[in-house]
Order: structure tokens, then sequence, then C-alpha cells
């Protein structure tokens, strides 16, 4: 048993023989937070009465689902037979949305915790962040936790893990980060396993930023990596790539609290302030030098995130417009990953088309602008980027359906991911019905233990990003689990289906979808909206159409009665302000030619089932 | 008459006098008096008028001096008119509504309409109606309310359907309106009946029995309301828990159409949206004074009034409403001054439901627009329209609020 530092080594002024760098890698919900926040609590760095569950997990969205979004990197001491190490410790999200806040954070890591809930085993992002790490050359301590839980089986998912990664199943180390069962073992693992950082004190500094966020009182943080030389207070730094020079306002490192330091050296975690407003100017994966004493080669970068997914976001009061484009600016000095132009909608007004990682980031980005700028958002039904190619050989990538081209087409091109689904092995023919269904192409399969498959699709993107894995999840009762990641593109047949209003095509509704599909799409975007636009005075046809080819159609029957038929005799007050009411509720409908649609209905059009539902748990 | 929730407006005076406005023009407009009588014998569930029964006022003690309560109104009011520099005006039509009128001993009812001819007089061949329900008059009452001034009774008929009347609260037997209708019109008094129609659980069968055995006592008017389900009723409550069927505007309307089918074969024909008479002089003279815009003082408890465009509602409880006469203070609980756009948003809303209709050239020129899309929709009569007046077809007068609106934009 190791008992807390005494002296924890000062930053700027440790040998990067005692610094050890790691982050905790795992499937989502498998406790990386939980188990961070024994190690902050054993370590002293958060004292007991500030002590609350996933403390690392500081923005409301994620103190809300309980998930984590962003990387933190926290300082913290341990002492090793008398000896002051210090931890930088990255607790990591799971959700494959943010698989790139783990790339990131690991390459700032010579090692990782991969952790595995004691009760479910392996699972798909297990995988995904394990080869992560191995493409990094971390070296791995494999660790099981929940171990508390009655349902853990350690032994048989300590074979597991012994069988992925090599090594005896007795050597995987078992802890709960809910009791704190084992993680003083942990923290004197991590010093004895894992290699000190190594570079070189007197060369010219380099450090990789690893993050970068925007502060509304500090503006952005910088975070980064030394990897040579060192950095001090108020020296001028430069961004290795756009050779920029900023002044250092402020260095220091988290525990977990911003802590000002006399610098970083050597191996050393920690942060940068230099007044800089848009995170842009500090991006993530460039190297920071300094100006006086300049490194000549960069470090590598990362590759940038890339917008997997699209959708419109359009404010319900066009009067907000100015609003939203301010709030979206705000976002975006945050969260590199997103990106938007503005769009204009017939139905909807004026908006901004938005790329997004996963439906997950959609719906927090959503939220995060409704609530944070006091906005109501409408956002249609997303849709991957598709690359159509026109008989003149003209290329157009359209985001957006009613972008696409309604002249002679000769090909079009669809996003493709590589899938790995693992799941109990009696469930291998359901997840292969469900995978072929998808127009997926088995790519391999591999028992990882007796009764635990791998198997490996080749899919098309909009087959799996919407609704793919509730069902997975449905046919697999809970069991399988999903990871995706980017893979080329394939000729496809794909067609835009329209949805017409008396006629009017309603540009909002318009999906592109695989031919075999277009009808059920048809039917239920018909069908929905019969249910949610309200009767006119006339009879409203709704049709689904392929260019002029109907081929799901509703109507919606006219209505008959409108008027208060009541003896209201002498309160005309009152009759007058049900039809001042009835007035200020047709300023709320938007026109489809004649037909008054109310806002509403768009909106619940556009809510498909899967964005409705908590789809935080992936 | 009155809906129970009062509408949010400016505070009254306690003096009543009366903004400057309320007199503008006033000799040329007719003025009508209302008067509330805020007592039922039962609560009906569907029923949300400011109406108390004796259990809910504490005994029957209020109901004994209302009487007197509502004639020291009329004194008020005649004072207040007077001191804002309104004509002397004799009254053109008077009305006791409920609430149940008749509920109270017809000497009240006469005695209150006595001190308000001694104030302001009768117009020649005045309309004086009372509301009553069937169960609540005799031919000896009926006799004293004739005697009394009244000229003419209108029955709460609402069904001749038993299972009807049971879901509606209705307390009479279907066979007491033919015996009272005869008693009235054995007392010379013009008769109308009010029919409710969309009640849950009643067929088209079931309104059509209503509306044949209500043509059969040849009355001179009818009323055909749809039933409205009013937040707050026992009605609305038990829809909600569903222990009655909700209500639905496809079945209202197919109701409707077959109603004035009936009642046009019969020779009633349509004056407003749910008024029938026989001839034209036979419409409620005092609605038609509401839709067109004329002049009234409402008497009672939660009672509406009007004065060229200036409108204002009585405090709605009959304790606060007698405390306040006592104090020699204005009953009104609150006003409101309509501007000029509101009034004529008011006038579109109440005259585009008569027959009569509305005078197109009187229109500004947006809603005189919309004129041409709504004789397209078939909403308006073309014929009637090209020689000027906006009137409601069958079909428009189902959407008649869609029509105002159409005309406010
Ligand atoms: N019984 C038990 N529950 C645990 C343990 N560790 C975590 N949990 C619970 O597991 C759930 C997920 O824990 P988190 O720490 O948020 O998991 P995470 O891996 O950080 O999740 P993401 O950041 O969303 O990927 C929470 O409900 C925790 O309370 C443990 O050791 N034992
Ligand atoms: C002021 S009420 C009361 C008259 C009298 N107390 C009676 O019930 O016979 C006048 C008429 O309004 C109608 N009415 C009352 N409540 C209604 C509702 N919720 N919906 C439709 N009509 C209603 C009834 O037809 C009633 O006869
Ligand atoms: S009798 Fe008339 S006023 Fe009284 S509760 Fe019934 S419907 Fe309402
Ligand atoms: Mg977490």
């Amino acid at each position: 048993m190791s008992p807390m530092a005494r002296t924890a080594p000062v930053p700027a002024a440790t040998d990067p023989a005692i610094i050890r760098n790691f982050c905790i890698i795992a499937h989502i919900d498998h406790g990386k937070s939980t188990l961070a926040d024994r190690m902050l609590q054993l370590t002293g760095v958060v004292k007991q009465r500030d002590m609350k569950a996933q403390y690392l997990d500081r923005m409301d969205i994620e103190r809300e689902r309980g998930i984590t979004i962003k990387s933190q990197a926290v300082r913290i001491p341990w002492e090793v037979d008398g000896t002051a190490y210090c931890l930088n410790m990255i607790d990591t999200p799971g959700h494959v949305d943010f698989t790139y806040e783990v790339s990131r954070s690991l390459a700032a890591c010579e090692g990782a915790i991969l952790l595995v809930d004691a009760a479910q085993g392996i699972e798909a992002q297990t995988l995904a962040n394990l080869y992560l790490a191995m493409e990094n050359n971390l070296t791995i301590i494999p660790v099981l936790n929940k171990i508390d839980l009655p349902a853990a089986q350690p032994e048989k998912y300590a074979l597991e893990l012994a069988n992925l990664i090599g090594g005896k199943p007795e050597d995987v180390l078992r802890v709960s980060g809910k009791t704190g069962m084992g993680v003083e073992e942990l923290l004197d693992l991590i010093v004895r396993e894992l290699p000190p950082p190594v570079g070189d004190p007197n060369a010219p500094a380099r450090a990789m930023i690893f993050d970068s966020v925007y502060d509304t009182y500090r503006g952005v943080v910088t975070y980064v990596r030394v990897i040579d030389g060192s950095l001090g207070p108020r020296e001028k730094i430069q961004m290795m790539s756009t050779r920029a020079t900023h002044e250092l306002l402020e260095i220091g490192v988290s525990s977990p609290e911003p802590t000002p330091s006399k610098g970083l050296g050597v191996g050393e975690v920690g942060y940068l302030i230099t007044g800089v407003k848009d995170v842009r100017q500090s991006k993530v994966g460039d190297t920071v030098t300094t100006f006086h004493k300049p490194a000549t080669e960069s470090l590598g970068g990362y590759q940038d995130a890339k917008p997997m997914v699209f959708s419109g976001l359009y404010p319900m009061d066009g009067a907000d417009y100015p609003v939203l484009r301010d709030a979206l600016e705000k976002l975006m000095l945050n969260d590199a990953a997103l990106i938007y132009e503005p769009e204009t909608s017939a139905a909807l007004g004026f908006g901004f088309r938005v790329g997004f990682l996963g439906l997950l980031h959609l719906e927090i980005t959503r939220e995060r602008l409704e609530r944070e700028h006091n906005l109501d958002l409408i956002s249609t039904a997303p849709n991957v980027e598709y690359e159509v190619t026109l008989e003149d050989k003209k290329v157009v990538h359209v985001t957006n359906p009613s972008e696409y081209p309604s002249g002679k087409i000769a090909e079009v091109r669809e996003p493709m991911v590589s899938a790995t689904v693992l799941a109990p092995s009696e469930f291998v023919g359901a997840i292969m019905e469900l995978c072929q269904s998808r127009r997926g192409i088995l790519g391999g399969m591999d028992y990882l233990s007796e009764d635990r498959v791998e198997i490996r699709y080749r899919l098309p993107l909009a087959e799996i990003v919407f609704d793919f894995f509730d069902i997975l999840k449905s046919k697999t009762r809970g069991y399988g689990s999903l990871d995706w990641k980017a893979d080329g593109e394939q000729v496809a047949d794909l067609v835009k289906v329209d949805i017409l209003l008396q006629g009017e095509q309603v540009d909002a509704f318009s999906a592109i979808t695989h031919r075999d599909k277009a009808y059920a799409y048809g039917v239920m975007m018909t069908g929905k909206l019969r249910e949610l636009i309200p009767r006119q005075q006339f009879e409203v046809p709704i049709q689904a159409a392929i260019g002029a080819r109907i081929i799901a159609r509703e109507s919606i029957r006219a209505i008959r009665k409108d008027v208060l038929a009541k003896c209201y005799g002498g309160d005309i007050s009152r009759k007058r302000k049900l039809l001042e009411k009835q007035k200020e509720g047709k300023k709320r409908m938007k026109m489809v030619g004649r037909v008054e649609v109310p806002q509403e209905a768009f909106i619940a059009a556009l809510t498909t089932d899967e964005s409705s539902k908590d789809k935080s748990k992936k | 008459m009155t809906p129970s929730a009062l509408p949010l407006g400016d505070p009254a005076p306690a003096d009543g006098i009366l903004p400057a406005q309320a007199a503008v023009g006033a000799a040329e407009r007719k003025f009508s008096l209302y008067t509330h009588i805020p007592f039922c014998a039962v609560r009906c569930g569907y029923c949300d008028f400011n109406t108390y029964t004796a259990t809910e006022l504490g005994g029957g003690a209020s109901q004994d001096a209302y009487a007197a309560t509502a004639v020291c109104e009329v004194e008020f009011a005649a004072r207040a008119m007077a001191a804002s520099g309104l004509p002397e005006r004799k009254l053109s039509t008077v009305f006791f509504g409920g609430g149940t009128p008749t509920l109270l001993p017809a000497g009240d009812l006469t005695a209150i309409l006595g001190a308000a001819v001694e104030q302001w007089g009768l117009e020649d061949g005045a309309e004086v109606t009372t509301e009553a329900n069937p169960d609540s008059v005799t031919r000896d009452s009926l006799a004293e309310l004739r005697d009394g001034g009244f000229t003419r009774v209108s029955f709460g008929m609402q069904s001749a359907v038993p299972h009807v009347l049971k879901v509606l609260d209705r307390t009479h037997k279907p066979e007491r309106v033919p015996q009272a209708v005869a008693w009235a019109r054995e007392m010379g008094l013009n008769v109308s009946v009010d029919l409710i129609y969309g009640t849950p659980g009643e067929s088209i069968a079931d309104w059509e029995t209503s509306v044949r055995t209500a043509l059969s006592y040849e009355p001179d008017h009818i009323s055909a309301y749809s039933l409205i389900v009013e937040e707050g009723t026992k009605l609305a409550a038990q829809i909600r828990r569903g222990q009655v069927p909700g209500i639905d505007d496809d079945d209202h309307a197919e109701k409707y159409e077959l109603a004035d089918a009936l009642f046009q074969e019969a020779g009633l024909s349509w004056y407003e949206v749910s008024n029938w008479s026989r001839t034209p002089a036979d419409a409620c003279q005092h609605n038609l004074a509401y839709w067109r815009g004329d002049d009234w003082w409402g008497i009672g408890p939660g009672a509406h009034s009007h004065m060229g465009g200036v409108r204002w509602w009585n405090v709605k409880h009959p304790s606060a409403y007698a405390g306040r006469l006592e104090r020699g203070e204005s009953p009104a609980a609150g006003r409101e001054t309509l501007d000029s756009d509101t009034r004529e948003l008011e006038r579109i809303m109440l005259t585009s439901r008569l027959n009569e209709g509305l005078a197109i050239n009187t229109l500004r020129p947006a809603a005189r627009k919309a004129v041409a899309g709504l004789i397209a929709g078939e909403l308006v009569d073309p014929v009637k329209a090209f020689h000027g007046t906006l009137v409601l077809t069958l079909k428009g007068r189902l959407l008649g609020d869609a029509v105002t609106r159409a005309l406010l934009d």
C-alpha cells in the first residue's frame, strides 16, 4: 500500500523519470470517470468534502446524461517506495462519436489503462480503443472494473482480456471504482509498469496541443504535452503550423483546478493561456515552440475530425437567426469537429447546415445551443454526404437532400464504414440478418472467447448511423455493441424521395434513400404528416414521389366546422380574445402553397424516433 | 348568459362614470337591458355560466334579496348613464337570462322589469324575454310574467331524448316541454326553444328526433347550439377520465346541416349562425342588438355591458355584487375601451354571423381583398356579395370563425 505523496513534485522542476502519463480508455459506461474519481480522492487532489461522482464530467450535459464528452487531464501525485511520482491521468469519453477525443489523449501518454466492466466483458469500443492505443505504441494495463457487482465474472473476462492482449489472466488487476478496492494497487502498478516520458530537456521546446477549449473568462485554454525542452511563464510562444506567435499570459497544470506554475518541462502535461479568442488559432495537433529558440521539426499532428452526419438547424422563430449564427460561432470555438454553413429552406426559412460526428454529437450540440443561448431549434432529418456525378462529369457533394441535382445523374457514391459488432455467439444469426438487410458485406468473424464473437462488416454509413444501434441492441437483448469508422465510399442505387403537400414539394421532408427503401420512407412520412397537419378548409393530398412518380399517398380530409356556435350573449370580449388567439396561432403557421402547416408539425415530422430516444447509452 | 371566467381589463371606477367614448353617437344607437339571474336548482355538467345553486350560496337568503339588489343596480345605471352624458333613451329590448330566471318568483322578475321601465321607459312593441327551464314555470307564473310585461319566453329544451338529457344533467322530463310551450302560447307569449347538438352519445337519429320534436311544438324561434366542452366543468372532467366519449366536429357539422334542412323545411330561416325564426320579426331582437353592436346595460353579478365601444363586466359573486351596491359603488369589476382596430374586429366578428350580412363597402381594403377567396371557397354567397353584402353560405356558417380570420388579415 502506498501512502498519499507527502510532497508533490513541482511542475517545471520534475525529473521525467518520476513522471507517468496515462489515459483511461474503455467502452462507454465501463466506469472510467468513476475510477478517475477514486484516483482524485486517493491522491488527495480533491478534498473529501468537494468530491462528487464523475467529478471530471463538468459540463451540465455530461452530468445530466452521465456520459463523458470531453477528455480531461489531471496531474496527481503518488508515492511508491518513498519516491514521490507525478502522474498525469486523462479520463476519456467512451462513445463512438467522440473517438477522436480518445486518439488525441493517447498521443499525450505513454500508457493506457484498458478498463473492462467485469459484468459485461469486452465490447466494441474496448477493442476499438485498444487498437488505437496499440497504434500509438502505448503500454497497456488491462484492468477489470466493477468487481463489486454480484453479476461480475472476473475469471471469465480476465481470460478474455489475456487472450486479447497476451499475458496471464491472473495478472489482470481487479478493481472497483465504486468501492475503491484495488485502486491503490493500480496506481502502484502504473508507476512500475509504464515507461517514463523521454525527451531532450535542452532541445528547442516542442509541445503537442491535444485539446483546446474556449472559456468565456479566460479565452482559449490550450492543453499541451511537452515533448522536448520547456516552456516558461511570460514566454513568447509560436505555433509551428502557422508561425503565429502569442504571449503566454499563464501556464499551469490541472490538479484538477487550473493551477499556475513556473512552467512545464519534458514529459509534463499542462495548459497555456495566451488571450487568443478562437480555438482555431490554437489548433489541436499543432506543435507549440518558443519564438526565441524555435524548433525546426514539428511533431506529427492528428487527422481532423471529419463530420459524418449533416442536419439543418433552424430557429423556430425566424427572428432568432442572428442569435443562432452567433451561438454556432461560439460553440465552434470549443468544438473543432463542428462545421456549418448557412442554408435556406422554403419551409423553414433561414438556418444552417451543420456537420456532426454522429447523432449524439448532433443532439448534444443542439441541446447546448438551445440551453446556452435560449434558442428553440428545429433540426431536419439527419443525413450523410453523397457524391453525385452528373452525366456531364460535374461532381456535386450533397449534404442536403433538397440540393440533390435534378439533372441526368451518372453515378451516386455514398460513404461507407467498417463496423465491428461484438456479441455473445448465440446472436450471430440475428446480427448477420440485420447487417445483410442494411446492405452490409461480411468482412470476417472471430471468436474472442468461447462464446463471444467479433463480426466485421462493411456497410453504408447511412444504414448504421441512425437506428441501427437501437435495433442491434434489441436483437441481442442488450448484449451487442457496435463500433465503426469511415471506410471509403461506394456506388449505390440511391434515389431522392420528395414529399408533396397539395402538389407542392416541401424541401424539409425530402430524403435520399436506397431505391429499395424509398417506398417505406414515403409511407412513413406521408402517414406521419397526415396525423400532424391540421385539417384545412379543403382536402389536402400528401404524396411521396421519386421524380414524377408517386410512390405513396395519403390525404387530410377537409375541416367542416370552425365556428363557435354557443350562446355567449353579452360576453363579446371572451369571443374576441379567442379569435385573437387563433389569429396569433395562424402567424406561427408556415404556408406551403395554400396549406397552413403549424411549426409543431414540422418539428414532430422531423423528429425521428431515433433522435427522440435516449441515445446517450451507446 | 354570463360565462364564469371574467376577462382581464382595466379597473372600473366606483362611481360608474363611463369614458367619454361611450356617449359618442349614442342617440343613434338603440339601448337594451340585460338582467342576469345567477341561480339554478342544479348545476348542469356542461354549463359554465355564472350561476349558483342554493347549497353553493349557503341558503336561500341571497335569492330572496336578489330582486331588490338588482333594482339597486337599475337605479345606479340610470344615474351613471346620465352623469356620463348619455342621452335619454327608451329600452328597445329587455332580456332576463341566467342561470334560471324563473327560479325566482315571477313577481321578482316583474318587479325588476317594472323598475327598469320606470327609469327608462319601453319602446312600443318592445321585446321582453326571459329564459326559462321547462320545469321552472307553471301556467300561473307564465300568466304573471305576461301581465308584468314579458312578451317572450325561451325554454331550455336541449334535447327530446332521455339518455341525452341525462348526459346533460337536465332535470326536466321531455313531456314537460310541450306543456310549458302550450301554456306560454295560451298566454300569448312568443316562444323559443334552445337545443344542444353533439352531446356525447347522441346519435344522428337522436338529434333528428330532438329537432323534429321541437318543430312539432311549432315555436316561433329555435336556437341550436353545438355542445361546447368548457374547461373546468364536470363534463370536461368526465371526458378527460374517459367516462363519456369526447365530442367531434364532424358530427357537429353533420347535425348542423341536418337541423338547418329540417328547420327550413318547417318554415324557419336562419338569421344568425345558431338562430332560426319563423318570420324576421320573430328573430330575437335582443340578441340582434348584441350582434349589431348596440348599447346595453347588463344588470347582475358577472353581467356584461356595452356602450359605444366601452365594454365592462360586473364582479362575479352574488355577495360581492350585493356588497358593492349596498355601499353605493359600481359593481363593475373591469372594463375595456376598445380602439378603432378592435372595434372593427368585433364588428366583423359579430355581423358576419348574421343573415343580414356585412356591407362589403364598409370593409377596409385588405379585408375586401379577401372576399374573392371566400367566394371561391364557397364560404360566402356570390350573388349577395355581387350586390354588396357579405352573407355566409351553409358551409360558411360552419366555418364562420375561419371567415372572420380571413377578413382580419
Ligand atoms: N457497481 C459499480 N458501478 C460502477 C463502478 N464504476 C462505475 N460504476 C457505475 O457505472 C456507470 C458508468 O460509470 P462512469 O464512470 O460514468 O463510466 P464511464 O466509462 O466514464 O462512461 P463514459 O464516460 O460515458 O464512457 C455509473 O452508473 C457508475 O456509478 C464500479 O466499480 N462498481
Ligand atoms: C344561459 S343558458 C341557460 C338557460 C336555462 N338556464 C337553461 O339551461 O335552460 C342558455 C343556453 O345556452 C346553451 N348552453 C349552455 N351551456 C352550453 C354549452 N356548454 N354548450 C353549448 N350550449 C350551451 C343552452 O342551450 C342553454 O339553454
Ligand atoms: S339550468 Fe341552465 S344556466 Fe343553470 S346550470 Fe343548467 S344550463 Fe346552466
Ligand atoms: Mg466518463
